[in-house]
């Protein structure tokens, strides 16, 4: 449970469209399932990934890439078993 | 109700590739532009484009635009107006420098030259050998492009308004554009946008399918905008498909698959492409496999609840050459379709990429409709560029890396338009019609007021299983004419559909419903098209009329929504300097 502003929320909802479909399809998954689930320290990080670039954010997830930030490797290892 | 008007000289909606490169061209020259686009510009579906931007430099082998576009012209089944080929071909060489110059990170060759890659369907001397003409950016093209025209356009100070939604076109009463109305995600507010020039770079509309490699974001929103301004849709037809992605993802397993020896099952366990193709089997051309596996479930022999797709096995193979060959694979239909190859086939299913047809443009970018005897007059301050401007460059079908050059080299061209017509042809603005922006308040309350009415994802789901089983890569009259009675009914269910979440701020139920309203003109439209079009070229393989039928057939549909009929219009057949290409049969 979070006490992050609800509008916040909603806008992190709609920035979870992406320009590529297979994030789209493993965002989808999330919101559904593990989102509203999140602490407000997860929210700041997945904020923090949803900044990222579509292709970076892309291998993140699918394990191409290492995460080298702290703070994200904890909300991507969410996504990766989204 | 009056509705705040904001006043640009020219406003762009869509903020991918076409769209940036024109905004990029009106700023430059001194306009004041306003982009709009639902998502950040760099996250637009551009970012997807990985193969590259042909282009005939000959940095690696020898090559002339000629040869590029002769491949382009039988691409397209000789349904591509051959004016706009030339135009396309001819200018590549130069928007590719051009991008290299603005510090797109190309490929490059040891000589410092942009390294070119070979790609399918491109070659020399008409067909003669294959050649490298694809210049990338590592796998990135698309991502890399969008970022160099994002930055530029920053600095030509571009006014960016991203989440917001242009709802719909304003004409005014002599049918001239006038401005666009548009959703301000973040309030809820409608705003009209004013201005002497509107350019729609709104992309594809391939989520009309329901196997589709589209992002979600690609929902055809101008398409659906030009249909209730009264714009026809110039060959709605003629979509682009991948044989093997995977049923109810549309993330696509390479051919490579088969190659290394996966083979295709029905509902029976039949490996049924040795009753279709007894020789090549699952090694057959690509659109021939993807029309044997749709006549499969059509027929009943589909797997899954659904009975709705076919599955691809590869355990026979073994986990070792799975693991060593195939490793991204493995990762794929683990992530998306549930199941590891090493134990249990993959569902997969014909997947829609791309959309050949669009907003009617001519190659400087100008919408032009059926005017009087003129089938092409122009519509005054009112333009497309990209994936939902129909030019035409790919006609029946579209060859590989011609799409990003299409973006950047008709978003210039119609960039240069409509600065020259907004300089000479409009001193000032041209006033919005009282009521402007009204079809789309009455959108959103008839939204917002709607009761006992379906979900818009049940809704939605049905429009897109009607168009993959009804106009997908297996067509028959039989087929397409129920096709055209389902999707019809779904329309109606489209204006009944109801949102539980009334608020303004941020409501992505308002938009998803709103989108739908978009999407549903582009699948009527795809249906009644394709139904009317009796032979195959390129795309559009029509199983009772399997010729190409250049006599009666060599003309470009036009789809007009408000009473759901078809027109047509000669293709263009006179290059701009060149000899025409006159039709052969396509043989590779």
């Amino acid at each position: 449970m979070t006490d992050f502003d609800p509008i916040e929320l909603k806008r992190i909802r709609w920035r979870s469209r992406r320009g590529l479909l297979e994030l789209d399809l493993v965002l989808e998954r999330f919101l559904a399932n593990g989102f509203d689930q999140l602490t407000t320290a997860e929210l700041f990080a997945y904020q923090k990934c949803l900044d990222l670039g579509d292709n970076d954010f892309l291998d993140y997830v699918n394990g191409k890439a290492e995460v080298d930030d702290p703070e994200l490797a904890h909300i991507i290892g969410i996504l990766r078993a989204a | 109700m009056t509705i705040p008007v904001r006043r640009f000289d020219a406003v762009i909606v869509g903020g991918g590739g076409a769209g940036l490169r024109a905004a990029l061209q009106l700023s430059e020259s001194g306009l004041k532009t306003a982009v709009l686009s639902k998502v950040f510009p760099t996250r637009s579906h551009t970012v997807a484009a990985q193969g590259g931007i042909s282009a005939s430099l000959g940095n690696v082998q020898e090559d002339r635009w000629e040869w590029h576009m002769f491949d382009t012209v039988k691409g397209s089944d000789w349904l591509g107006d051959q004016d706009a080929i030339e135009f396309m071909c001819r200018k590549a060489p130069e928007a590719v420098i051009e991008l290299e110059h603005f510090g797109m990170p190309f490929d490059r060759l040891e000589n410092g030259k942009i390294y070119q890659r070979p790609f399918g369907g491109h070659t020399q001397n008409e067909g003669e050998a294959p050649v490298q003409r694809a210049c990338a950016a590592a796998d990135r093209t698309g991502h890399a492009m969008l970022h160099t025209l994002y930055q530029r356009n920053v600095r030509a100070n571009t006014q960016f308004f991203i989440e917001w939604m242009a709802l719909d076109l304003i004409r005014d009463e002599d049918g001239d554009v006038v401005g666009v109305t548009a959703l301000e995600m973040e309030t809820g507010e409608v705003y009209n946008f004013h201005a002497k020039g509107v350019l729609f770079a709104t992309g594809g509309a391939g989520r009309i399918y329901a196997a589709s490699t589209n992002a979600f974001i690609n929902t055809g929103d101008g398409l659906g905008m030009s249909v209730r301004a009264g714009i026809p849709l110039e060959d709605m037809e003629f979509w682009q498909f991948h044989p093997t992605g995977v049923a109810g993802a549309g993330v696509l397993i390479t051919e490579g698959v088969r190659g290394e020896g996966g083979i295709l099952l029905n509902a029976n366990g039949e490996r049924f492409m040795e009753r279709y193709a007894p020789n090549l089997k699952d090694l057959a051309p690509r659109d021939f496999v993807a029309r044997s596996m749709e006549q499969e479930v059509l027929e009943g022999r589909g797997c899954g609840p659904n009975k709705d797709h076919v599955l691809l096995k590869l355990d026979h193979l073994g986990p070792d050459i799975i693991k060593q060959r195939l490793p991204g694979i493995r990762e794929i239909a683990i992530k998306f379709a549930g199941v590891d190859p090493i134990k249990e086939p993959i569902p997969v299913i014909p997947t829609c990429h791309y959309m050949m047809g669009g907003i009617p443009t001519n190659y400087r970018g100008e919408v032009v409709i059926p005017k009087g005897d003129n089938p092409e007059a122009r519509v005054n301050g009112f333009y497309a560029a990209g994936e939902c401007a129909c030019a035409s460059v790919h006609g029946a079908n579209r060859l590989g890396t011609n799409s990003l050059l299409d973006l950047v080299v008709f978003g210039k061209s119609a960039g240069d338009s409509m600065v020259e017509f907004i300089k000479n042809e409009m001193p000032t603005w041209k006033p919005l019609p009282a009521n402007a922006g009204q079809i789309s308040l009455d959108r959103i309350a008839r939204l917002d007021n709607q009761t006992g009415g379906e979900e818009v994802a049940d809704v939605r789901a049905a429009m897109q299983r009607t168009v993959q089983a009804r106009a997908a890569v297996f067509r028959n009259s039989e087929n397409l004419a129920l096709g055209v009675k389902e999707i019809q009914e779904v329309a109606e269910r489209v204006k009944r559909t109801q949102i539980k979440d009334k608020s303004k701020v941020f409501n992505t139920a308002r938009v998803e419903a709103l989108e739908l309203e978009n999407l549903i003109e582009v699948a009527v439209a795809t249906l009644i098209s394709a139904d009317a079009r009796k032979e195959s070229r390129g795309a559009h393989a029509h199983a009772d009329y399997q010729e190409r039928d250049d006599e009666v057939w060599m003309k470009h549909t036009l789809y007009y929504g408000e009473d759901r009929r078809l027109t047509y219009k000669p293709v263009h057949t006179k290059p701009l300097s060149v000899e025409y290409i006159a039709p052969k049969v396509r043989t590779f």
